[in-house]
This record gives structure tokens, C-alpha cells and sequence, in this order.
């Protein structure tokens, strides 16, 4: 009889790769829903494009770099930044449209670094990025909430067939970017994008991605460092410069955390743990740097949400921070930071 | 009795306990095994030297190996039997390595030395309970295995204040500190009056986590009046390590690379104390202990007393091993425990358990996949290490970035490897990782040395040369000193030589006197030739040796009342005969030589007698050639 020689530790716990991805994909329910509620079928379409197309290049490119396709694509990883990606874009979004985000997210966002775990970026915020600079007028322009007929969406999506002017509309974070002579008053009681305290739709749809953060972090997928860090530099920030309800207006810290895609990339995409800081002290930096980048690019900078670029500056920084936010380990006086550190 | 503010442990995980497999049955006697085998090194330290010899009858506590060094711990005999082999046997090693045992073939009647106990311990002095402890050879029974009377020793300026009695066993399945302290708390709270005897410490700690109530409760009970705290600890994994514990239960941390004692703090494992009492109060040495035989491949689970060196086996059959299902069999817990390569190996002083996992229990790892730096690992990590940047430092093999991570301060509990979703084994890396750069250090160490000893040899080859050099000036300057003086003497001898010509052609009367009593020698002996055997050749032989020494005569006899160059000419022809005859001499005796040698090769080998003969006879025929050539030489001469 041969024994096997196998090291410790024998006992293993129950978390794995695939188990965490799928956790993901449904905390991601509630905020389908709320989308869905206004959208219909719009975010669904968006999804099953994003998804079959995220499929289809894992596969193709896996294949490609002689990778064992099966074993890779049972990760779910890639599933998870298709529908990220299919969430923060408009509904009924063209299928060239999620093609090249999401071909851009999986073969250059991730693969050609190395496939799951080696990439510097955001996957689904770098193809994000990429339609969003090459195609400004179909990635700004979302449909307006109830607007659209299900027949309609399914033409625009398949065939181009364009939208009655009706249906769409501006955001609000870009209907607040880009008035200039109306009052907040005046600008919420005139334009139906509005709701309550951000957009119509936008903040039920935040409220449902934070309930669903709530889950994960009830959960343990992630620790709260980096949302938090996020959530309350966008707040100190929105406090900051809150200048009233002038029309120079940047907002209340209450529009800024329901509006656009605060929620989502708080607890979706800057918890990504591959693209973010190492120890929990990085990584609630990390999340503060976002925080503070989405306020300054939605109140002074050129695109009306922030979050995907604020999200890939930061990326650019997390190197760095996990120099300098390296743990005292047990029984060392101090920690050893910088960039010199082991040199 | 005050409650002990207790610290969070840093990190940590909750694996499945599994606890109740093994402690639902009082603790259990194992059976007397027919063989024993016992190390002689079972611990941290220098193997002992064996006190018997094959067939040596020894008795059950007779103390049966020792050793010189301080960090060594003497063996005894766990039962009587006979000494039936001293040499290499299996040992509980996961290499599946071989140590030097002695091995014991029990008699059965388990028959006691007699012993030595300590009446009454609260008298005696620290260096009296420590000597009884060393000659007991006690070694933690917790973890590692260190000798206990070392740490029970500390240096004069580091007086411990604080000791700590671990009763944690933090560690999934195994349960002996448990039972021990459901049954032996009384022996327990004697052996830490022991160690309060020898130490004086301000304050005692026994710390118990909470899935141990019946532990607690006795060991609560058995406290009387002591004042040592009772501390029960929330159960989470690693919190029984050593420096894990003492932060607990202290808030302090252990410096890295440094020993408790600096820090005046001291801790023993409850199994460690039980056998301080044994070995005070009953003057027991240490020959058995508790072990956890636990896992799904055993039908009856259970914690037995077994003697120090029964095989694995005999005690997995006691507890109903299900070999068929037993897919791997771990010596420790399932977090730090080593697999163990065959079931033949014995009990040593430091086995807590046996786990004969089924395959159910502790399945084969998945595929690994890769990081997704995710941090679990970091969370749990209670050294607060970043387990991730050091995977992929060790695959990357950086050992600078290594060591400036701390790698050294991992104490390889396995809680990263055992919450990370890709399933990595990352504890497998740092051991690999922490072998190489202790590899590369000691060859770097030897590298150094060697390099060291080679600029040594050259400055003292260059010292060497330079003082030869040295010697040969002072040399090369004598002798051109002497060669002066030489020229001078010589100078003046040619002066005084001048008036005397003839001192040349005395050599050349000396030569011809030698030539003339050489030649009148072969005459001589060429004649008794003749007397012996008398044969024409030799006649003719005679006459022409008694012309040439006439010859040699008459030449000595001219050159004799002044030089001549007569002689020099009579003598000059014999010079080329000389030289061929000289050859045929010399080829001759080789040939004499080597006849002789093969004779005596011949003999020496016993050959038979015919070869012997012939050879005899080719020996006498070249000695006769070589006779002849002889005496031709004389004649020629």
C-alpha cells in the first residue's frame, strides 16, 4: 500500500475561484432588476450580448495561447466582466457596440497580459473606456426610463435602426454638466430625468448594486476598505464643493452617491481584487482615490461620469501604493515601506 | 479568581473542528506491543548515544541512551524486553527517512526499574527539579520537541514573569491535551507547582479554548486555591502557536528571530507539565504519551496511552483501521501535520496524533489556478504577512524581496493556503522558497570561507617566494663573494705551481699502475679457472691475459722513470672493446635478473615441478654466460 506524501496543510476551505465569481454575478440581481424595471429588456439584451461575446473571446483567444480552454472559461471570470461591462452600458446598446467593448476588454484588457489574475487594468472598464472615447453619441445617449418599445429595442440593438428623439435622453449627471443657466430647482421640476434626489431611474438603480454590495460584503467576498473609501471620499468631496443650488451647481453629495455608476463601481468594480491594492490599508486608498478622481472628472472634467476613468487612474497607482502600504508583520518594530524596500 | 483580559488574534481561520470524533471515550490503554523501536533522536537537538548493546536485557523506565550535548534529551526503556537491534529504523519523517533506534522485543511482564521519586518536591531546590526533569527526558510534547529543561533554564537576566500553560490545541481533530485535562488536571496543576517552584513566575496562565468545556470545567476544579488564571480562549486557528498565543494573551509580540524568554514569558504544553509531575512525584521517566488515533479510516476513534515507540500500526489496528480507506495517513492535524510514507513508524515523544483521513475528509487538492490577488490570504495571515506578494516572489525565486517580506516570520500554519480560492499551495512555496535561500546562504557561508582560505594561502605562498627570493640574493652574493676569493687563490696557487710541470703525468702513472695490478688480477683468476676446469679455450684465454698484463707491466714500467705519452697510447685501444663489452655485460645480467625473477615467481606460485626445472636450468645457463662475459670484461681490461 503506498501512501501519498502530500505537505500541509491537508484540510482545505470551501472558496474558490468560480464560487466567488458566481456570488458576484448574483449580487448583481437586484441592479438588474431596478434596470430592468425601467429599461425592460434593454439591460437583458445588453447582458446576454456582453456575456456570449466575452464567451466567445476567451474561448477564441485561449485557444490561440494554446490555454485549456474548459478549465479557464469554468473560472466565470470572463462572464463576470461581460456583464459588468453590459451593466454600465446604456440598454440597448448596439451589438457591434458590446462586441468591440467587450473584444477589447477580454483580448487586450486581459488576455494578452496573461489571462485571469495578470492584468494591470480593469477589464471591463478599459472596454468601457474604449467605446465610450470612439463612440461618444451611442454611449451618452440612454434611453429614457418606460420609453422604450421592446420591438423597437430589439431593432436598434440587431439592425441600427435609430430611436424616435423622445426616447432619448440625457443623463442627469450630463443634463447637470451641461446647464448653465437654470436653477437646481428649476432644472429638477423641468426635466423628467430627474427623481427624487439624483435621476428617476439612477437612483433605484444605485440603491439596488448597493444592496447587492451589501450581500458580497456580508458575504466576505471583499473587505469594506475599498467601497467605503470610495463612498465617502465622493461624499467629502460632493460636501466639499457643494455650492448650493446656483446654476454653477456641481450637485448634493446625495445626487452624486445614487447617480451614474457610483454604485456599481463601488462594490463591482473597484473591489475587483486583481487590478486593485494588496493590503486592505491600499486598497481603502485605492478606493479614495477613485472616489475623489469620479468627483473632480464629473464636476470639472470633460465626460459627465468619471467612474471607468477614475477607476483605470487608479489602477495606474495601485503598484505604488502597495509599496508604501506594505503590514508590520508580527514582531518587527516598523514596516518596511517605499520603493527601496528589499533593494 | 479575575477574568484575564484577553487580545483578538490577528488573522486566523475557522476550519472544521472535527474534534468529537476522537473525544467521546475516556482515554484508552494501548496494547503492549511485541516490538518497540526507539529513536535516538526524537526532538530538536543531538541524538543520543546508546547505553546497550544487542541482547541487553533492560527494564521497563532503565534509561537506555544519552548524550553528551546540552540540547539532547536521554532515552529510556518504555518497557522490559530485550535489546534485539541497534541501528537505522523507520522514523516518523515525511521524507520517509531512517534513524539510528533501538529496538526492544518486550517480554510482557512490563517489569519497572526502580525509581527514584522526589518526596516532597516544595522543599527541593530548582536545580534539584530541573536535574529530575532532564534525566527524565522530557521534551515538549506539543510541538517541536524541545528539551524542556532548556526552556525551563533561562538566562539569569531574563527572570520569566509570566508562564503560560498552552491547553489551546488549536488544531482540527486532535484532542489529546483535551482528554489529558478532562483526566489528569490534578497531575497537571502539581506539575505547574513544579515548574512555579523552579521559575517564581508572577503570574500563571492556563489557557483552554472554548470548545473544550469538560477541559475547562476540570481543570477549574482541580485549581483549589491556586491563583493561576483559568483563560478560555475563543477557539479560532492558529491561536495555540506560541508567539499567536502569547499575543493573545499578553498583547505583546514575540521580536522576530527571538525566543519568549526576552520578553519574560514561558510556555508549556498541558501534556509537557503531566510529564514534569510524573517525573517528579513518581521519579517516572518519559516513556509513554497520550495520542489522538482519529479519521474516517478508523472505526473506533479514540486518544491512547501508548508506550514511546509502538509501531503506527499496532495502534491504528487497536482503533480499527479500514486500510481501504485510508487515503492518506498524517502524523499531526490536518493544518500542520506530515504525511507519513508507510504505517511501520513508531510513536516518538512529540506524535500528538495519527489521522487515517478517508478520502472524503480531506480530498485530493483541485487544479490550482491562478492568483487573483484577492487578499484572503493576507486576512488570515496571523504573522500579517502578504502571502501573495511572497508567491510571487517565490516564483519568481527574488529572494531579496523574499527575505524583505519576512518570509522567515511565516510559521507555515497553512491558514492562506487553506482560504485561498485558487487553491495554490502556498505554504509548499515558502518551504521551498525558505530551503533555497537557506542553501544559498550556506554556500554563499562556504564560498566565503573557501575564498577566505585561498587568499590566505596565496599571501603565504607570495611570503614564502618573497623570502626564497630573498635567500637566493643573499646566496647568489656569497657565492660571487667566494668565487672572488677562489680567483684570487687560484691565482696565487698557479704562482706557486709554476716551477712544478710534472705534476700532470703523475695521474697518468697512477692509471697504469691500476691497469697493470687489474690485469695481473684477471690472470689470477682466469688460472684458477683453468685449475677447475681446464679446457683449451681457456688455456688460450690465460696465455693471452698473462701477455697483456705482461704488456700493462712493461708500460708501467716505462712510463715509470718519467712521462711518456707510450702509455697513454698502449692503454687508448682497449676503450671501445671496454664499451661493447660492457653492453653485452649489462644485458647479460638483466637477462640473469629476470630468469632469476620468474624462477621465484614460479616458486612463490607453486608451479609444478617440471617448470620449476626448466627454469632452474635456464637460470644456471645465463648465470654461466654472464661468468663468461665477466671474465672477457677482465680480459679485455
Amino acid at each position: 500500500m503506498t501512501l501519498p506524501r502530500i505537505t500541509s496543510p491537508h484540510a482545505k476551505g470551501a472558496n474558490r475561484t468560480q464560487r466567488v465569481m458566481l456570488l458576484v454575478m448574483a449580487a448583481t440581481v437586484p441592479g438588474i432588476l431596478a434596470l430592468s424595471y425601467f429599461f425592460a429588456i434593454g439591460p437583458l439584451l445588453n447582458i446576454a450580448l456582453a456575456c456570449g461575446f466575452a464567451l466567445l473571446f476567451e474561448a477564441a483567444i485561449l485557444a490561440l495561447r494554446k490555454r485549456p480552454v474548459m478549465f479557464f472559461l469554468k473560472d466565470c471570470s470572463v462572464l463576470v466582466t461581460g456583464l459588468l461591462l453590459a451593466l454600465a452600458l446604456p440598454p440597448y446598446s448596439p451589438w457591434w457596440l458590446i462586441a468591440v467593448a467587450t473584444g477589447f476588454a477580454v483580448v487586450f484588457g486581459k488576455q494578452l497580459f496573461g489571462g485571469l489574475g495578470q492584468n494591470p487594468f480593469n477589464p471591463a472598464m478599459l472596454g468601457y473606456v474604449v467605446v465610450l472615447v470612439s463612440f461618444p453619441v451611442d454611449m451618452t445617449a440612454w434611453p429614457a426610463a418606460h420609453s422604450v418599445d421592446i420591438a423597437a429595442g430589439i431593432q436598434h440593438v440587431f439592425f441600427g435602426q435609430a430611436f424616435p428623439d423622445a426616447w432619448s435622453q440625457a443623463t442627469v449627471l450630463d443634463a447637470l454638466k451641461t446647464n448653465s443657466n437654470l436653477t437646481i430647482e428649476e432644472l429638477w421640476s423641468s426635466n423628467p430625468a430627474f427623481g427624487k434626489f439624483a435621476g428617476y431611474s439612477s437612483e433605484w438603480v444605485n440603491l439596488a448594486f448597493l444592496l447587492g454590495g451589501l450581500f458580497l460584503l456580508h458575504k466576505k467576498l471583499f473587505s469594506w476598505h475599498a467601497p467605503v473609501g470610495m463612498l465617502t471620499a465622493l461624499f467629502v468631496m460632493s460636501l466639499l464643493f457643494w455650492n448650493g443650488s446656483g446654476s454653477d451647481a456641481h450637485g448634493s453629495p446625495l445626487f452624486h452617491l445614487l447617480s451614474g455608476a457610483t454604485m456599481l463601481g463601488a462594490f463591482f468594480i473597484v473591489t475587483d481584487p486583481v487590478s486593485s491594492a494588496t493590503s486592505v490599508l491600499g486598497r481603502f486608498i485605492f478606493g479614495i482615490g477613485v472616489g475623489v478622481l469620479i468627483y473632480i472628472i464629473r464636476a470639472w472634467g470633460g465626460y459627465p461620469d468619471g467612474v471607468a476613468f477614475a477607476v483605470l487612474l487608479m489602477n495606474l497607482c495601485a503598484p505604488t501604493i502597495d509599496y508604501f502600504t506594505r503590514p508590520r508583520t508580527y514582531g518587527h518594530s516598523t514596516a518596511k515601506r517605499g520603493f527601496k524596500a528589499g533593494e | 479568581m479575575s477574568t484575564w483580559p484577553i487580545h483578538p488574534l490577528r488573522g486566523g481561520v475557522h476550519p472544521p473542528q472535527r474534534k468529537t470524533l476522537s473525544n467521546q471515550q475516556p482515554i484508552q490503554r494501548a496494547p503492549l506491543p511485541k516490538q518497540l523501536i526507539v529513536p535516538l533522536l526524537q526532538h530538536l537537538g543531538s541524538p543520543t548515544d546508546a547505553h546497550v548493546g544487542v541482547g541487553d536485557h533492560v527494564l521497563k523506565g532503565q534509561l537506555i541512551a544519552e548524550s553528551a550535548n546540552l540540547i539532547s534529551a536521554p532515552v529510556h526503556a518504555p518497557s522490559s524486553g530485550t535489546v534485539s537491534f541497534i541501528g537505522p529504523q523507520p522514523y516518523p519523517h515525511t521524507s520517509g527517512q531512517l534513524m539510528d533506534a533501538i529496538v526492544i522485543d518486550t517480554d510482557g511482564l512490563d517489569m519497572w526499574c526502580s525509581l527514584e521519586p522526589l518526596t516532597d518536591f516544595h522543599t527541593a531546590s530548582a536545580s534539584v527539579l530541573l536535574d529530575k526533569i532532564r534525566q527524565a527526558g522530557i521534551s515538549g510534547l506539543g510541538g517541536a520537541g524541545f528539551p524542556t529543561v532548556i526552556k525551563l533554564s533561562p538566562a539569569a537576566n531574563q527572570p520569566i514573569k509570566t508562564l503560560i500553560i498552552n491547553g489551546t490545541e488549536c488544531e482540527p481533530y486532535i484532542t489529546a491535551d483535551d482528554v489529558l485535562m478532562r483526566e489528569k488536571a490534578a497531575q497537571l496543576m502539581i506539575g505547574i507547582d513544579i515548574l512555579v517552584r523552579i521559575l517564581q513566575p508572577e503570574n500563571v496562565l492556563i489557557a483552554i479554548e472554548d470548545n473544550k468545556p469538560e477541559a475547562i470545567a476540570a481543570v477549574r476544579s482541580a485549581l483549589d486555591a491556586r491563583s493561576y488564571h483559568v483563560v478560555v480562549l475563543p477557539t479560532i486557528y492558529p491561536s495555540g502557536g506560541e508567539r499567536q498565543l502569547i499575543q493573545i494573551l499578553t498583547g505583546q509580540e514575540v521580536p522576530s528571530a527571538k525566543l519568549p524568554a526576552q520578553l519574560g514569558i514561558l510556555c508549556q504544553n498541558v501534556g509537557t507539565i503531566v510529564a514534569v509531575h510524573d517525573a517528579v512525584v513518581e521519579g517516572k521517566p518519559l516513556i509513554s504519551r497520550i495520542t489522538t488515533l482519529t479519521g474516517e479510516a478508523l472505526h473506533n476513534p479514540m486518544n491512547v496511552e501508548c508506550l514511546i515507540g509502538t509501531p503506527a500500526i499496532d495502534l491504528l489496528e487497536f482503533a480499527g483501521l479500514q486500510k481501504n480507506n485510508m487515503s492518506r495517513l498524517i502524523a499531526g492535524g490536518p493544518m500542520m501535520g506530515f504525511t507519513l510514507p508507510a504505517l511501520d513508524v513508531p510513536v516518538i515523544k512529540t506524535s500528538n496524533c495519527l489521522l487515517a483521513a478517508s478520502a472524503a475528509e480531506l480530498p485530493a487538492p483541485p487544479p490550482a489556478m491562478p492568483c487573483i490577488r484577492c487578499g484572503d490570504c493576507a486576512e488570515v495571515c496571523p504573522a500579517n504577512l502578504l502571502p501573495q506578494q511572497l508567491h510571487f516572489y517565490a516564483l519568481g525565486e527574488d529572494h531579496t524581496q523574499l527575505q524583505a517580506h519576512n518570509l522567515f516570520d511565516c510559521i507555515e500554519c497553512g491558514a492562506c493556503a487553506y482560504v485561498c480560492p485558487s487553491s495554490i499551495p502556498l505554504v509548499q512555496y515558502y518551504r521551498s522558497a525558505k530551503a533555497d535561500i537557506r542553501e544559498q546562504a550556506n554556500k554563499l557561508a562556504k564560498a566565503e570561507h573557501a575564498k577566505e582560505r585561498f587568499e590566505f594561502r596565496q599571501e603565504r605562498l607570495r611570503l614564502e617566494e618573497e623570502r626564497k627570493e630573498a635567500e637566493r640574493k643573499a646566496r647568489a652574493e656569497r657565492l660571487a663573494k667566494t668565487k672572488a676569493e677562489q680567483a684570487k687563490k687560484a691565482a696565487q696557487a698557479q704562482d706557486a705551481n709554476a716551477n712544478n710541470p710534472s705534476g700532470a703525468s703523475d695521474d697518468e702513472l697512477k692509471r697504469l699502475k691500476i691497469t697493470a695490478s687489474m690485469a695481473q688480477v684477471a690472470l689470477r683468476k682466469a688460472q684458477k679457472q683453468l685449475d677447475t676446469h681446464g679446457t683449451a679455450e681457456l688455456q688460450a684465454q690465460v696465455e693471452q691475459l698473462r701477455i697483456s698484463a705482461e704488456q700493462a707491466k712493461q708500460a708501467l714500467d716505462a712510463a715509470t722513470p718519467s712521462t711518456t705519452s707510450a702509455a697513454a697510447v698502449t692503454k687508448k685501444p682497449a676503450k671501445p672493446e671496454l664499451g661493447a663489452a660492457e653492453q653485452a655485460l649489462k644485458k647479460a645480467k638483466i637477462d640473469v635478473a629476470m630468469k632469476r625473477a620468474a624462477l621465484r615467481k614460479a616458486e612463490r606460485n607453486e608451479a609444478n615441478a617440471e617448470t620449476l626445472a626448466a627454469l632452474q636450468a635456464e637460470l644456471s645457463l645465463a648465470e654461466q654466460g654472464l661468468d663468461k662475459l665477466n671474465q672477457t670484461e677482465e680480459v679485455g681490461v
